[in-house]
């Protein structure tokens, strides 16, 4: 265990209408065994101590599964280490002396509400557009009456691990949402419960995310590098010919 | 206050079917008449708010978080079981049923969990519809695995993210609706208290986290899906937000509340590392199917794990419980790792912890099985601790996990309010003292997609729809109480962060009513809350101001509610002077130190009755009755 000293360049911003604007503070005696979301409490109780408002920073879990926390570190998302949740980041991964810049999700669709904290309610519309099957409760078939080989399965649940956080989008220099929207559609696609509605499925949430003011996709593949699920782009490229194949077919409802 | 369970007549297996019959039907045209709030939307609000959704009912969902999908229910990991017997070992209905109900320690009721284990067949079938990915064999079918307390394989699971899958299932079920406009949808908000008019729960007052606008929204019946209050521990394995305001706020409006001090210590967390810990991390039980636990016999042996011969180690839960070996269930194996550390022999820098190691699993099976298994889990604890458990045995500790306590309701789901109801983890209805394993899921999805549809359906028949509105007094009352509480709260201005009170409290909580209590501690525990929380309103310091995103407020509002049900939590475990399933009271045990219960004196439910401010809460009980499970001492050896 190791003690750092750091220092923080915090985005502050009281409200969504408010011009935002990064502020300097320093920490001593960081433990390397904290958490990154720990450091900012240490840093909020010093706030608090000293009169200042706390830094507000969204957040819940704190396990990486919820896809609350989502800070923009030193220009990436989520921070330094890959394939994790800025909750999952620990302290152990600074250096002694180093400056930390924090930022939110910079995306027109998705405002900034507080300092850094971001308004990501267009993903539930998106969702609320196609990304579902449509089942009632009650009328369901016995689990196993459709056999599912287990290669599919797997695959399914590579792109069901998506956790919606969005740091696909704050990663992408487009603001696209390209990724999160795919991996449903990969999800529910690629499993035999999800063909009936795939046409429409594919219709309606592409055009959920760009009514929302998402940008295109143009392959860049930021978003899956940051990605902490680690979904691959093939759920893009699955996307792109869903969509084509659903346009021949004119399935549009 | 009197308690009527209303548990149906007839044979067990008959209960729900005869009363499912008997219930009166809303039909299909007068649904839409009718508005239902549910609070929270985690496995089983979710999966109530979709169900409700899909029969016609105007719904109205709420969730303090930025989006729905990312309720608590999320984070479960092992999987959730069902009695489908796939794997042709014995399984039944009735044998999940007995599992659960012993497993509970005979302090559930029979019918409830019989209910359960009924529609647990459903809910697979349901959640494989709605597209949730559980794993499946080389052939196509569904895989299994194995829990604790069971001696069967009745366990489905999505790798170590069960909860999510299922989450995204309900959740994707619940924005259908949103999207045909049968749900609407409030997020970041946070309910604040629960409106009763004319004896009826018709309402809810919230605060908008964005703007702190205190809000009040009228409906016909309540459904309450909040989630337990383990938090009130301050470290536990919950999320940051989970708390226990609006179960809190209801019992003060007439709900009563029951087996506060059941509360479940789960075996397997990452141990604690330092003070400004904010949280602590699950690895699943399901890890305990390949793991072995471990200490070392001699408590001075500080050599390296791997350097630590077999002959010197204590695989202490295979040595005490051969049949079920490191499979015992939650309650003997977090009480036995305990035990390990009192006599010295914890590990790790802290000596709080014991080993949980894989290497002779992947001896057996290769690292690619284990990694198939428990990859993700395995990441975790890496980039947790900075170790390797392909190498070096993961050091693991109990942590509060999950409250079997919650608001007391009836066979039907509803509290002592009529009209307000509680499902899933805020109510205390099946786990009895003791948890098992992946029971949580299916308890929360049962009551929301099978249970809730039935049970309100009866309630709303009977109904006489009104006029009322949210301009009645009682909401305009309500919205100042929690106005003025806000204020109050604000207007302090003292010198202790709120984190350190809930510290605090959580301290003291989890010395006194944690894994061992004893009556001089509980005393004593009971006098430290009500100083903690006369300090809280003296010294509490929260700045800013409502009127504004403020989490501080909102952390302070939930801790303020924490240290009062702090007290009926010990004030429950006071009264019960027995040891049952999670709740071991050191005054009660068998010459092995086995839990020993009381079925003379204690066979009952434990119901509060909230008298107002100052005053002691009074007790109620429901007597418990074994018609199909024969109360004897559990044994897992």
């Amino acid at each position: 265990m190791a003690n750092l000293n750091i220092k923080l360049k915090v985005w502050r911003q009281k409200n969504k209408e408010a011009k935002g604007k990064f502020v300097d503070y320093t920490l001593e005696n960081i433990t390397t065994e904290m958490s990154f979301l720990e450091m900012l409490d240490v840093l909020n109780e010093k706030l608090t101590h000293q009169g200042e408002d706390p830094v507000c920073f969204e957040h819940d879990c704190r396990e990486g599964i919820c896809g609350c926390c989502g800070i923009y570190i030193n220009g990436r998302a989520h921070g330094p280490q890959q394939r994790i949740t800025t909750c999952q980041l620990y302290m152990r991964h600074f250096k002694d002396g180093e400056t930390i810049v924090l930022e939110p999700w910079r995306a027109k669709a998705f405002p900034v509400i507080k300092d850094l904290m971001v308004d990501r309610s267009a993903f539930d519309r998106i969702i609320a557009a196609g990304g579902f099957i449509s089942v009632n409760a009650g009328g369901a078939p016995d689990a196993n009456a459709n056999l599912i080989t287990k290669h599919n399965l797997e695959k399914a649940l590579d792109a069901a691990e998506c956790i919606g956080c969005g740091a696909c989008v704050a990663a992408c220099k487009n603001a696209s949402a390209m990724l999160f929207v795919s991996a449903k559609i990969a999800h529910l696609n690629r499993l035999p419960q999800g063909k009936p509605e795939r046409e429409k499925r594919a219709f309606a949430m592409l055009e959920q995310m760009e009514k929302e003011g998402f940008g295109s996709c143009t392959n860049t593949e930021a978003c899956s590098a940051e990605c902490p699920r680690g979904i691959s782009m093939d759920v893009i490229a699955e996307t792109r010919r869903e969509y084509f194949r659903a346009s021949i077919l004119k399935e549009k409802v | 206050m009197k308690l009527d369970s209303k548990i149906p007549a007839g044979e067990v297996h008959e209960k729900w079917t005869n009363r499912k019959f008997s219930y009166k039907l809303v039909n299909p045209a007068n649904k839409r008449k009718y508005e239902i709030i549910v609070v929270g939307t985690g496995l089983a609000g979710g999966a109530a708010a979709a169900s409700l959704a899909e029969l016609g009912y105007k719904v109205k969902a709420f969730c303090y978080q930025d989006s729905p999908r990312r309720a608590h229910s999320i984070a479960a990991q092992g999987g959730i079981n069902a009695a489908k017997n796939y794997q042709n070992d014995g399984d039944s209905i009735f044998r999940l049923f007995y599992d659960t109900v012993k497993g509970g320690d005979y302090r559930a009721r029979e019918a409830n969990v019989y209910r359960l284990a009924e529609v647990s067949n459903n809910i697979i079938d349901q959640c494989v519809a709605q597209g949730v990915p559980f794993a499946r064999e080389y052939g196509g079918l569904l895989d299994n695995r194995s829990f604790g307390g069971a001696q069967v394989s009745r366990t489905f699971y999505s790798r170590g993210e069960t909860g999510q899958q299922l989450l995204i299932g309900a959740y994707s079920s619940m924005m259908r609706q949103v999207g045909l406009g049968n749900v609407e949808l409030h997020t970041r908000a946070d309910v604040q208290d629960v409106v009763v008019v004319d004896g009826k729960a018709r309402g809810i007052t919230v605060r908008n986290m964005v703007t702190g606008e205190i809000e009040s929204y009228c409906a016909d019946a309540v459904i309450l899906a909040t989630g337990g209050y383990g938090n009130a521990y301050y470290l536990s394995t919950n999320a940051k937000g989970c708390n226990a305001t609006a179960i809190w706020r209801a019992h003060k409006k007439g709900a009563a509340f029951g087996n506060p001090c059941f509360v479940q210590i789960h075996p397997t967390c990452i141990p604690v590392s330092g003070t400004y810990q904010s949280k602590l991390t699950l690895m699943s039980e399901s890890l305990r199917n390949d793991g072995k636990i471990w200490v070392p016999k001699d408590a001075k042996d500080k050599r390296p794990p791997n350097e630590i011969p077999e002959d010197d180690r204590d695989y202490f839960l295979e040595r005490k419980y051969p049949s079920f070996g490191n499979l015992v269930p939650r309650d003997v194996a977090s009480r036995n790792a305990k035990e390990m550390i009192d006599q010295g022999k914890g590990v790790g820098s802290t000596g709080k912890a014991v080993y949980l190691d894989f290497a002779d699993a992947i001896k057996r099976l290769g690292k690619d099985k284990i990694t198939e298994k428990y990859g993700n889990l395995f990441e975790m604890y890496e980039q947790i601790t900075a170790e390797d458990p392909y190498k070096v045995p993961m050091r693991i500790y109990p942590a509060i996990h999950y409250t079997m306590g919650g608001l007391w309701v009836d066979y039907d789901l509803m509290t002592t309010i009529p009209g307000l109801y509680a499902l899933g983890e805020c109510n205390f209805s099946d786990h009895g003292a003791n948890r098992l394993g992946a029971s949580a899921l299916m308890q929360g999805l049962a009551d929301g997609y099978f249970v809730i549809p039935y049970t309100i359906g009866d309630y709303l028949a009977n109904f006489k729809k009104d006029k009322l509105t949210v301009d009645a007094p009682e909401f305009k009352q309500s919205a100042k109480e929690v106005s003025d509480k806000m204020t109050r709260i604000l207007n302090v201005n003292g010198t202790k962060t709120v984190d350190e009170l809930h510290r605090e409290l959580g301290m003291v909580l989890w010395d006194y009513v944690g894994m061992a209590r004893n009556e001089a501690g509980l005393l004593k525990a009971k006098q430290m809350i009500k100083e903690i929380r006369e300090d809280f309103w003296k010294n509490v310091k929260v700045l800013g101001t409502n009127e504004e995103i403020n989490q501080t407020l909102e952390r302070a509002a939930r801790v303020a509610d924490f240290l009062e049900l702090g007290e009926l939590i010990t004030d429950d475990a006071l009264m019960r002077r027995e040891s049952c399933g999670g709740h071991f009271r050191e005054e009660s045990q068998t010459d092995e130190n086995e839990a020993k219960r009381d079925d003379e004196n204690f066979s009952f439910v434990a119901a509060w009755e909230y008298k107002g401010e100052g005053v002691p809460e009074e007790l109620h009980k429901e007597p418990l009755q074994f018609d199909y499970v024969k109360p004897s001492q559990r044994s897992y050896k």
